[in-house]
C-alpha cells in the first residue's frame, strides 16, 4: 500500500497555502453575511498591514511575539510534549525581565541589561514549565492538563506581584513603575538608519527572535539532545532502548519550551511597554500553538506563520477601524478560522493531495 | 463434486502495488487447505477479499457453484464463510457464552437467543471436540483456548468454510497439535479449512492440498502428499535456499557474560524472570528456547539495561554490574560492551520516522566520532552508513530515506550492521529473523555465525525451534520465567517442545 509521502514542496508550501486559502474562504463568506464586501476587506487587510510603514512595523512587532512563543511549542512538539502553558510561561518571563530591568536601568546602559533580561525571561518561564514537566515525567499528570492550570495560577501570582508587591507607590494601576533608559530595547529604526516604522514600536527583539529561531534549528536537527528529543517524541520505547531518560528529557525539552515562551516578554515589557504590567501576554502564548502547527514544527516555517499571524492583527485592527460594521470580534472570528484549517484541520487536503499526486505519477495503468 | 469456493482471476490493486494478480484457486469441499507465502505475497489480501474486507477489482468467487458478491463479512457469513483472525476479535471480560452471541443474539431480549446459543455450544462440543467452558471469562482463558471461541464463534454463525489466518503465531507446539485435531474433526464432518501460515511445517503436519503465493501471483496448487519442504520453500521464494545454517563446531573460549540468580518483576508485581543464571562463552551461540511470554523478553531486557532486576548479577567481560539500581541503563551497558537487536525491531530498534542515517547511531549517538561535545557530525554518521549499507547489502542503498520506507529484511539489517559494527564482546539477539524474508534471513544467520567465529559470545531468543536449533551450540529451554534445562541443538524436537511446554520440569533439577 503506498504510504502517501507528498513532494516536500506539497508538503511545506502548497499545503498551508490551501489551508490558508479555505480559512479566507470561509471568512470571505462570513464578511458577505453581515454585509460588507470581502474583496475590500482582504485590500483593508493586506494594506493595513503591508502596504505602509507604521503597518509593517506593528505586524512585525506582533510578528516577533509569535515567533517566540510558536519555536516554544514547537521545541515540546518534536518531544510529543503539548505544552499549552505558553501563556503563563510568558507571562512569569514578564517577572524575570522586570527585576532585571528594574535592578539595573539607573545605572547601566541597555546592552548590559539586556543579557539579564534574556537570562532573567528564559529563566522565570523555564521555571515555570519545570513543576508541569516533572509531574509529567515522574507522576504520570499529563502536561496539557497542568500547563493549563498553570496558566491560571501565573495569571493570579501576577495580579497579587503587582498590585501587593512590585506597584508604583501611590497609584492603583497594577504596574511597576517605567524603566529608565537602561531598561528599555532600542527600536530597529533608531539602530538601523534609513528604515522608518512611525510609532511602531519594533525593536530589537525581532533579532534575538530570528537568532533563538536559528538556535532552535541548530538544537533540534543537529545537537545531540536534539537527537535525544527527536527519538523520545518518535518513539519513547525506542529512547529507552537507546539509554535516553525519558524523565530527563520531558524535564529538559519543557524547561526549553518554557524559556523561548518567557522570552516574548523581552520584545513587550522590555522593547514596548518599559513596565512590567497585568494581562500583557493576551493571547500570544496560545496564539503559539496554531503557529507551531501551521509552520510544521520547523523554524522557518514559523518565522512565516508569525509574519501571517502578526498581518492579522495589525491588519485586522486597521480592518475594524475602517469597516465599524466588522467589529473587533469579527476578527477574532477571522483568526480562529486561520487557526482552525491550518491548525486543526491542517492534513485535511492530505488525501486528496496524495490521490492527485498518486494518479499523476502512474498515469491510468491500472485501470481494470 | 462441487468444489466449496472457487476464485476466478481475482485482482486486486492498492494504488501501484499489485497485491493479487488474477488469482484462481479452487477449494475442495471437506478438505484443509493450505495458502503459503513469503510476507506480502498477497495471502492476507486474498482471504479478505473472500472474507468481504475488500472488494476485487475484477474476477469472480464462486461458492457451492453459485457465483456470489460479497460486499462485507455479513455477507461472507451467510455465505458460511467464517474467518479466525490472527489476532482474536473477543471482548476480553465477557464470558465465552457471551462472545459467542455477540452480533448474533437473535433479538432484543437475551434470554431466549442464549438459553439457544448454550444448547448449540453443547452440540458444537460434542461434535467438533471443542470443549471451552461457556460461563468462563476469555481474558481469563490461556490464548489456546481463546482461540477456539473464535473456531465456535465461526461455527455457531453457520460457517461451513473457515478461514485461520496465521493461526499458530500465539501457541506452543501442544496447542498447535489439539488445534490441529480439532481442524481434522473439522474436515471429517465435513467441513472446509482454507488454512493461511507461513510456516511450512505446519503445511506438511495437516494439510491436504497446499497453494504456493509469490508476489501477488498463485504459483502452485499441490497435493501435500506429492511434495516437500524444500520444494515449497522454492516455489515461495523463486530459488533454493538454505534451510539448515552452515558452520563449523564452536571453540567456545573463556566466559563473557555470567548471570547468577536474576529474577525480575513486572508492573503487576508478578516474577517474569525467576532465579536465571547462566554462563555465555566467547565463541558461542547460545539459543533460549521457549513459547513467547514466558520470560525471555524480559530477561533480554534486562541484560540489556533496559529493565531492573530485583535481584540478582551481571557479569561482563569480568565487570560486575548490579541489575538492581538504577545505575545500570542502556547506556552504561553499551559501554561495557553489550549489544542488542531487540526482538521488536519497530518498538524498539528503529526510529521508523527516522532517516536510515539517523538509526545507524541510534543508542551510540553520544560516541565523540559522531560528534564533538553536544553537536552532531552528520558527514561522519552518513559516512557510517553506508558503510554499514554497502557492507550489508541493505538495499535500497540510500541512507537519506526514511527507514520506514525499507522492508523488513532490510530494516533489520540496519540493526544487525549497527549492533554488530560496535564489535560488543557480547550481543544479544532477540527474534532476528521475525517477518524478514528468506533472502534476508540466509544472509543475517551468516553474519551471527561469522560473529561467533570472531569470538563474540551471543545469547540467542527466538520462538522459531528450527532458528534456535539451527544456529545455537547449546539450547537453554525457558518456560514460566525460569530455565528449565539445557540440550544440545540436536535434541529432538518433539523433546524441546515438551520442555517449552512445562512437561518435563524435573530437568530443572
Amino acid at each position: 500500500m503506498s504510504a502517501g509521502h507528498l513532494p516536500r514542496w506539497v508538503d511545506y508550501g502548497l499545503m498551508p497555502l490551501l489551508n490558508l486559502a479555505a480559512a479566507f474562504l470561509v471568512s470571505g463568506l462570513v464578511v458577505l453575511l453581515i454585509g460588507e464586501n470581502p474583496l475590500e476587506a482582504v485590500e483593508i487587510l493586506i494594506w493595513g498591514s503591508l502596504g505602509w510603514n507604521e503597518g509593517i512595523g506593528f505586524t512585525l512587532f506582533y510578528a516577533t511575539n509569535f515567533i517566540f512563543t510558536g519555536l516554544a511549542v514547537a521545541v515540546a512538539f518534536h518531544a510529543s510534549l503539548f505544552n499549552i502553558g505558553g501563556e503563563g510561561q510568558a507571562y512569569v518571563g514578564g517577572l524575570g525581565v522586570a527585576i532585571a530591568c528594574l535592578a539595573l536601568d539607573r545605572f547601566v546602559p541597555w546592552w548590559v541589561t539586556l543579557p539579564f533580561a534574556v537570562l532573567g525571561a528564559a529563566a522565570a518561564g523555564a521555571a515555570w514549565a519545570f513543576v508541569p514537566a516533572v509531574l509529567q515525567a515522574r507522576r504520570g499528570s499529563h502536561v496539557v492538563i497542568t500547563t493549563i492550570m498553570f496558566n491560571f495560577i501565573a495569571a493570579s501570582l501576577m495580579v497579587y506581584l503587582l498590585v501587593n508587591v512590585m506597584g508604583k507607590e501611590g497609584s492603583m494601576q497594577p504596574e511597576t513603575r517605567t524603566f529608565e533608559a537602561g531598561g528599555r530595547l532600542p527600536l530597529l529604526q533608531d539602530v538601523i538608519p534609513g528604515l522608518d516604522f512611525g510609532t511602531a514600536p519594533l525593536n530589537l527583539s525581532l533579532i534575538l527572535a530570528l537568532l533563538a529561531s536559528f538556535a532552535v534549528w541548530a538544537l533540534i536537527w543537529r545537537t545531540k539532545l536534539g537527537y535525544e528529543i527527536r527519538t523520545f517524541g518518535a518513539s519513547p520505547s525506542a529512547a529507552v532502548y537507546a539509554g535516553i531518560s525519558p524523565v530527563r528529557i520531558t524535564i529538559i525539552t519543557m524547561m526549553i519550551s518554557g524559556g523561548l515562551a518567557g522570552m516574548m516578554a523581552i520584545n513587550e515589557i522590555m522593547g514596548s511597554q518599559h513596565r512590567l504590567l497585568i494581562e500583557f501576554v493576551s493571547g500570544y502564548g496560545f496564539v503559539g500553538i496554531a503557529v507551531a502547527l501551521m509552520g510544521r514544527a520547523h523554524p522557518v516555517g514559523i518565522v512565516f506563520a508569525s509574519i501571517l499571524f502578526g498581518m492579522l492583527y495589525q491588519g485586522g485592527a486597521e480592518l475594524a477601524f475602517e469597516k465599524p460594521s466588522i467589529t473587533r470580534d469579527m476578527i477574532v472570528v477571522i483568526q480562529g478560522l486561520v487557526i482552525l484549517f491550518a491548525g486543526a484541520l491542517e492534513q485535511m487536503f492530505r488525501p486528496a493531495l496524495i490521490r492527485m499526486f498518486s494518479f499523476a505519477r502512474t498515469p491510468a495503468t491500472e485501470a481494470a | 463434486m462441487v468444489p466449496a469456493i472457487e476464485l476466478r482471476k481475482i485482482d486486486k490493486s492498492f494504488g501501484p502495488v499489485h497485491a493479487n494478480k488474477a488469482i484462481d484457486l479452487t477449494v475442495a469441499k471437506g478438505s484443509i487447505h493450505g495458502i503459503v507465502g513469503e510476507n506480502g505475497a498477497g495471502k492476507s489480501t486474498l482471504m479478505s477479499i473472500l472474507y468481504g474486507f475488500y472488494r476485487a477489482d475484477g474476477g469472480d468467487i464462486v461458492v457451492d457453484g453459485k457465483k456470489v458478491e460479497i460486499e462485507d463479512s455479513k455477507a461472507a457469513i451467510s455465505h458460511g464463510i467464517g474467518m479466525v483472525h490472527q489476532h482474536f476479535m473477543l471482548v476480553d471480560n465477557f464470558t465465552v457464552l457471551e462472545n459467542v452471541i455477540l452480533g448474533a443474539e437473535g433479538g432484543s431480549l437475551l434470554g431466549e437467543g442464549v438459553a439457544r446459543a448454550r444448547a448449540e455450544l453443547k452440540r458444537l462440543e460434542q461434535e467438533y471436540e471443542l470443549k471451552v467452558d461457556p460461563d468462563a471469562v476469555v481474558g481469563e482463558l490461556p490464548v489456546g483456548l481463546q482461540q477456539r471461541v473464535e473456531i465456535l464463534k465461526a461455527l455457531f454463525r453457520g460457517a461451513d468454510i473457515l478461514i485461520l489466518d496465521e493461526p499458530t503465531g500465539v501457541l506452543t507446539p501442544a496447542e498447535a497439535d489439539h488445534l490441529f485435531r480439532i481442524l481434522r474433526v473439522l474436515r471429517d464432518e465435513g467441513k472446509t479449512v482454507l488454512l493461511i501460515t507461513h510456516k511450512l511445517r505446519e503445511i506438511m503436519a495437516v494439510t491436504d492440498t497446499v497453494s504456493v503465493m509469490r508476489q501477488g501471483a498463485m504459483v502452485a496448487t499441490c497435493k501435500t502428499s506429492e511434495t516437500s519442504m524444500p520444494e515449497l520453500a522454492e516455489l515461495m521464494v523463486g530459488r533454493r535456499v538454505l534451510l539448515r545454517v552452515d558452520k563449523k563446531p564452536a571453540t567456545p573460549g573463556r566466559t563473557a557474560l555470567s548471570v547468577r540468580g536474576l529474577t525480575v518483576r513486572d508492573s503487576r508485581g508478578l516474577d517474569v524472570v525467576k532465579n536465571v543464571g547462566f554462563d555465555l562463552r566467547e565463541g558461542e551461540i547460545v539459543g533460549i528456547a521457549g513459547v513467547s511470554g514466558n520470560g525471555q523478553s524480559q530477561l533480554m531486557e534486562t541484560l540489556a539495561g533496559i529493565r531492573r532486576a530485583v535481584s540478582g548479577t551481571i557479569e561482563i567481560d569480568g565487570y560486575k554490574v548490579d541489575p538492581t539500581t538504577g545505575a545500570v541503563d542502556p547506556a552504561e551497558m553499551r559501554r561495557l560492551g553489550m549489544g542488542h537487536v531487540p526482538e521488536d525491531r519497530h518498538r524498539m530498534g528503529l526510529v521508523t520516522k527516522f532517516y536510515e542515517y539517523e538509526n545507524a547511531i541510534l543508542g551510540y549517538h553520544r560516541d565523540p566520532a559522531y560528534g564533538k561535545g553536544a553537536m552532531l557530525d552528520l558527514a561522519a554518521i552518513r559516512e557510517t552508513a553506508n558503510g554499514e549499507i554497502e557492507k550489508y547489502d541493505i538495499r535500497p542503498p540510500n541512507c537519506q530515506l526514511r527507514t520506514a520506507s525499507f522492508s523488513g529484511g532490510n530494516q533489520q539489517k540496519i540493526v544487525l550492521a549497527r549492533e554488530i559494527e560496535r564489535d560488543p564482546k557480547v550481543l544479544l539477539v532477540g527474534q532476528p529473523t521475525r517477518g524478514v524474508d528468506i533472502g534476508a534471513i540466509e544472509f543475517i544467520h551468516r553474519r551471527i555465525v561469522e560473529m561467533r567465529d570472531a569470538g563474540k559470545a551471543i545469547l540467542l531468543v527466538s520462538v522459531e525451534l528450527d532458528e534456535i536449533r539451527g544456529l545455537a551450540d547449546r539450547v537453554l529451554v525457558m518456560f514460566d520465567g525460569a530455565l528449565v534445562g539445557e540440550r544440545p541443538p540436536e535434541t529432538d524436537e518433539g523433546e524441546l517442545g515438551l520442555m517449552m511446554a512445562g512437561v518435563n520440569r524435573e530437568a530443572a533439577e
